[in-house]
């Protein structure tokens, strides 16, 4: 045991005593602790083994940019959710958390066996070294590894928790609430500017939080802060946002925040969503999100129980917590004296401080000294001992190239600081531009590319009477910029502080570092020997050794390490830090649960559900559904006993020698209106719209400019200026969007108007040669004759008393009509004709017995017989195009000469010449038998179904210069062997057409 | 999310928008007359700016209206919408806005 809780101090409330288990262990903290804390309290040290050598490692950080202690905390077998931040999980009564990537106890893992075969496992080891047999890769490799190498699991029950999402709009976005940005929140809401205030942690003071005994004006910054919330939530233009972080800035200032609701809380009410995405649009961003200490890189700096000099003080004060009895400080910076005073004044033994900057004088070494503390200057660490924490440190002097005075110093924390790096995560996600600062050694704020501004520490300033007077700066210019005026204040403190300047990069050592390692990325276990490795095999761009190394990739995104590495990477090859030059930083900030994006929009609400007015009485009639874009279509009607094959059976026949009924309300329907409707129509189709007469509808082809058919469906002139277009299902959007874009911008002269009335029309198609025997009765208004209204007649009237528009159309060779009725009537009408028919034994049919019936008539669907390369004389539809117009969309790619090449793939039907088979659709046709892989394919089967009326299996194909092979026998190569196929013409049934005009 | 101001119905979120490609291609006024390499322009050949680039948006999901856009591809900035059939804004100097 090292750590324990102080007598007193920190903002825990010591008078409620949280109950939770770590690895099955039960512990107790205090409410406002962490899970990190409160395991430091209980003497824990090691809180995981690492990624790839299994390495037992401990807390380093106190905040989000820990990157070693990450584990799972449970709720229950679906609420589990992995590589939480220890440091983040904020304590709650019964919490039970586990350790990750060990087995089978966090003390004892057999997997650190890497660790001892490490030098086998260097950077890329498994590209290098399991390249062969190939095909092992998949199935044992890559498995091995990924369950070796690793974070937490991921639960495997559908999360039950739900995530909220919302917009809102500020006139200035303060992100983080540490000085700076509540300086910044409080001028510039003074202003009456909108002002929104998020931080990532539970309260607001960021680093203030670390430092009871500095004064700000005089107050203490306990009650410094609690003042300014106050002041704060006293102004209603001020919102507040706590546990939120803004993980991602978008273009023309949108920024993500993602706030968690209920991960703190014991038992969240059940009406509470677990997190919340806001979208905030904000005139000016402010962001004050601070800078994270550096480690130092040295052999065995990855021991439980190192840990930065800052964290160490935020325990201390935050939380009341020493993080050991007896410490050692490496430090490269003056900033990290502070801890070291601080500890010592908590009665905590500081052994001694190595300061690794041989001219390191001034104040903090001094008020070290007079502490009784003792300071080495110029020192470097050249190892740490300790099997499950350090236990001990190896400190030189090292002068000239070699090392003096060697000495072992027995510790049970082992504190580091390296100086800090501000955090300019947001601003270079923003696309600002950094720019290096020699003085600072840092990358910092340059130009801006968006309405933001950043204050405080995370643009390099330094202390914090600078930092407060600097977010209350940049606060009101945010408030100016974005349209309110407000004054300045002048903030005082008084602060136990010093510089925050640091030395970036691996500590020198006097001989290359073996065979200890020294670790600059701790989640990913990149060392700086992989670092070097890289280099040596000739990787210079930092982006690649990031890559190749993984350095800077895990879930922290390198928040610790990545100015390590790249301090390394320059100094190995000789240049300047901005030459190797910065990794992108991209979005999450901290890893952001996959729920506040999928929001609200899962299960029933994921994709809307299209349903016609007659789908309940299809689910009724026990229909068997099928997804048609959004749409629900009853595919087939299967009685008791049918399988689809009998279904379909029976429903073909019915309408080959009966009557059928069939919903067709998801075809995409459009009314064009206006004088110069016509016009408009027949530029669009291929076919000719002027000469058509009111009450006649045509068969439309619609195809894109550059000659391919795009859609097709009938089309109707009801009055002069009035035609119903039908489209087809799945084009219905597409079509319009078409027709929109060539009315608005190729011809805005037209007087034309589009509306959609897909949904306003509920269809009925009534077919087979008794359909005129069903309808008769029920309509009025209307002449059913074949003389008053033939095949592709249209007509008005009444149904049932309802209006209707009346297609006598066919998608089956057969009599038919097609019944529209606003769709409110739909379930009353098609009742009512169901009815009707059951003296004439009227079937139900689906979708999949109109695939056959049009089959059987050589009828294309577009997206089934067409695939986008496919012209109307490829579908054998040439015969719709109006070949004296001038021109229509496409008509100009028509006259390309490859449009008209023989050997174009072509329309055809195939019939096997063993009836019974029936031919996969998707099927390559070759034209030999016998051939061996890769073989010649000069076509495929677009269509292929079992014909009722025919008793045997036809199909359609596009075949290449088909027409001109109608009569030959070809084959389809299949696993089972190969299928002899007959090429014929695509009408199967009723060639001449006669029953249609029945 | 890109903010694009409608030219219609002012400034609204890139949610309420769809991308429709290269603006100022205008369909040959009579097709037959072109030569197959200039349909072959018109039909397949688009620029592939890296800054100002003109094109065209739809506000489907609000007035339905097709319009037109200076955007540079490099920031994503927009520097001026217009309506369909109005001539390209000419703008003082690149990078400012209008």
């Amino acid at each position: 045991m090292s750590g324990r809780r102080i007598q007193q101090g920190g903002r825990v409330d010591r008078s409620r005593a949280i109950r939770f288990t770590f690895d099955g262990k039960g512990y107790s903290g205090f409410a406002g602790d962490t899970l990190a804390s409160a395991l430091l309290a209980n003497g824990v040290q090691v809180f995981g083994r690492s990624f790839k050598y299994h390495r037992p490692r401990g807390v380093i950080a106190a905040g989000s940019e820990e990157p070693n202690a990450l584990v799972t905390v449970m709720r229950d077998e679906a609420r589990c959710t992995p590589n939480l931040r220890a440091t983040q999980v904020e304590l709650y009564d019964g919490l039970v958390a586990r350790s990750q990537n060990r087995w089978p106890s966090l003390d004892f893992d057999v997997q650190a066996v890497n660790d001892l075969l490490s030098p086998l496992l260097p950077s890329a080891f498994y590209y290098k070294t399991f390249m062969w047999p190939r095909a092992a890769w998949h199935k044992l490799y890559e498995p091995v590894i990924r369950r070796a190498a690793g974070l937490g699991e991921s639960p495997t029950l559908p999360d039950p928790d739900r995530y909220s999402q919302r917009f809102a709009h500020c006139d200035v976005l303060v992100v983080g609430a540490g000085p700076a940005g509540l300086a910044a929140a409080l001028t510039a809401s003074a202003s009456g500017a909108r002002v929104m205030l998020c931080d990532e942690q539970p309260e607001f003071g960021g680093s203030l939080l670390d430092e009871p005994a500095a004064t700000i004006d005089g107050a203490t910054t306990a009650d410094w802060i609690r003042d300014s919330m106050a002041t704060l939530r006293s102004r209603a233009n001020v919102t507040l946002l706590t546990r939120t972080t803004a993980f991602g800035y978008f273009p023309h200032n949108l920024i993500g925040l993602n706030e968690r609701i209920t991960e703190h809380l014991p038992a969240p009410a059940a009406d509470m969503p677990r997190e919340r995405l806001w979208q905030v649009r904000a005139a000016r961003v402010l962001i004050a999100a601070g800078s994270i200490e550096r480690p130092l890189v040295f052999p065995g700096n990855d021991r439980p129980g190192v840990m930065l000099a800052s964290a160490a003080r935020t325990y201390l004060h935050r939380y009341g917590v020493a993080v050991g009895q007896n410490v050692v400080l490496v430090t490269g910076s003056d900033a990290a004296y502070a801890a070291a005073l601080d500890l010592h004044a908590a009665g905590v033994r500081v052994a001694l401080i190595a300061d690794v900057r041989a001219d390191a004088t001034g104040a903090p070494l001094d008020l070290a000294r007079q502490a009784g503390i003792e300071v080495v200057t110029g020192a470097t660490v050249l190892g740490t001992r300790g099997r499950l924490g350090v236990r001990e440190v190896t400190i030189g002097v090292l002068a000239r190239g070699t090392v003096n005075d060697t000495r072992r110093v027995k510790c049970d924390a082992l504190l580091l600081s390296g100086g800090y790096t501000p955090s300019v995560h947001l601003f270079s996600q923003s696309r600002g531009k950094l720019e290096f600062n020699e003085a600072r050694q840092a990358f910092l704020p340059s130009v801006s590319a968006e309405p933001e501004s950043s204050a405080g520490s995370c643009r390099g300033i330094d202390g914090y009477t600078q930092v407060l007077n600097d977010g209350a700066r940049v606060g009101a210019a945010s408030a100016l910029a974005a349209g309110y005026s407000v004054a300045a204040p002048e903030y005082r403190v008084q602060a136990l502080e010093f510089g925050m300047h640091g030395l970036p990069g691996v500590l020198p050592q006097a001989s290359p570092l073996q065979p200890a390692r020294a670790f600059v990325d701790f989640q990913n276990d990149v060392t700086s020997k992989d670092l070097a490795l890289a280099m040596r095999e000739g990787f210079e761009s930092v982006e690649h050794i990031k890559r190749y190394t993984t350095t800077g990739m895990a879930t922290d995104q390198g928040k610790t390490s990545n100015m390590n590495a790249l301090a390394f990477v320059a100094g190995e090859l000789g240049r300047t830090i901005p030459k190797v030059g910065l990794t992108t930083f991209r979005m999450p900030y901290t890893p952001v649960t996959f729920g506040i994006f999928a929001g609200y929009d899962r299960g029933d609400l994921f994709d809307p559900v299209r349903t016609t007015s007659m789908h309940d009485w299809a689910v009724q009639q026990g229909a068997v559904f099928e997804d048609v874009g959004q749409w629900k279509r009853a595919r087939y009607f299967p009685r008791s006993g049918e399988d689809m094959h009998a279904a379909v059976d029976r429903e073909c026949k019915a309408v080959r020698t009966g009557v059928g009924m069939f919903d067709a309300s998801t075809l995409g329907t459009i009314e064009v209106v206006g004088p110069d409707a016509a016009t408009f129509l027949s530029r669009l189709y291929v076919n000719g719209f002027s000469t058509l007469a009111v009450g006649r509808s045509r068969y439309g082809i619609l195809l894109r400019d550059d000659g391919f058919i795009y859609d097709d469906g009938v089309i109707a002139r009801i009055a002069g200026e009035r035609f119903h277009v039908t489209t087809t299902t799945g084009g219905a959007a597409r079509v319009f969007g078409m027709m929109e874009d060539y009315l608005q911008t190729e011809w805005p002269d037209l007087r034309c108007w589009l509306t959609s009335t897909t949904e306003q029309w509920a269809v009925i198609a009534v077919q087979g040669p008794r359909a005129r025997d069903v309808l008769a009765p029920l309509v009025s208004d209307v002449d059913l004759s074949a003389a008053a209204l033939p095949h592709l007649g249209v007509t008005q009237g009444r149904i049932c008393g309802v209006p209707m528009r009346l297609f006598r159309m066919s998608f089956t060779g057969e009599l038919g009509y097609e019944v529209n009725v606003p769709a409110d009537y739909g379930l009353a009408v098609w009742e009512a004709i169901h009815a009707a028919g059951q003296p004439h034994g009227i079937t139900p049919y689906g979708t999949e017995t109109m695939h056959v019936l049009r089959a059987e008539k050589g009828y294309i669907i577009v997206g089934q017989e067409t695939d986008g390369t496919v012209t109307p004389d490829d579908a054998g539809l040439g015969w719709a195009i109006a070949k004296s117009k001038p021109d229509f969309v496409g008509k100009r790619s028509l006259a390309r000469e490859t449009m008209h090449a023989p050997d174009r793939k072509q329309l055809v039907g195939l019939l096997t010449v063993d009836p019974k088979v029936v031919l996969e659709e998707g099927a390559q046709i070759v034209a030999t038998p016998g051939q061996h892989a890769p073989m010649k394919m000069i076509g495929h089967v677009t269509s292929s179904y079992h014909s009722a009326v025919l008793g045997r299996s036809i199909a359609l194909a596009l075949l290449r210069g088909g027409r001109a092979r109608i009569g030959e026998t070809l084959y389809v190569p299949m696993p089972g062997g190969e299928i002899a196929v007959q090429v014929t013409a695509t009408v199967f049934y009723d060639v001449e057409g006669a029953r249609l005009h029945g | 999310m890109l903010l694009i101001q409608c030219p219609y119905c002012g400034l609204r979120p890139e949610l309420e928008f769809a991308y429709a490609g290269q603006a100022h291609v205008a369909r040959p006024a009579d097709p037959s007359a072109t030569t197959p390499d200039q349909w072959t322009e018109f039909l397949y050949l688009r620029d592939n700016t890296r800054g100002i680039h003109a094109e065209r948006w739809r506000h489907v999901r609000g007035c339905a209206r097709f319009f037109n856009a200076l955007r540079d591809t490099t920031t994503d900035q927009f520097l001026a919408t217009y309506r369909a059939g109005e001539s390209m804004p000419v703008l003082q100097q690149a990078g400012q806005k209008p």
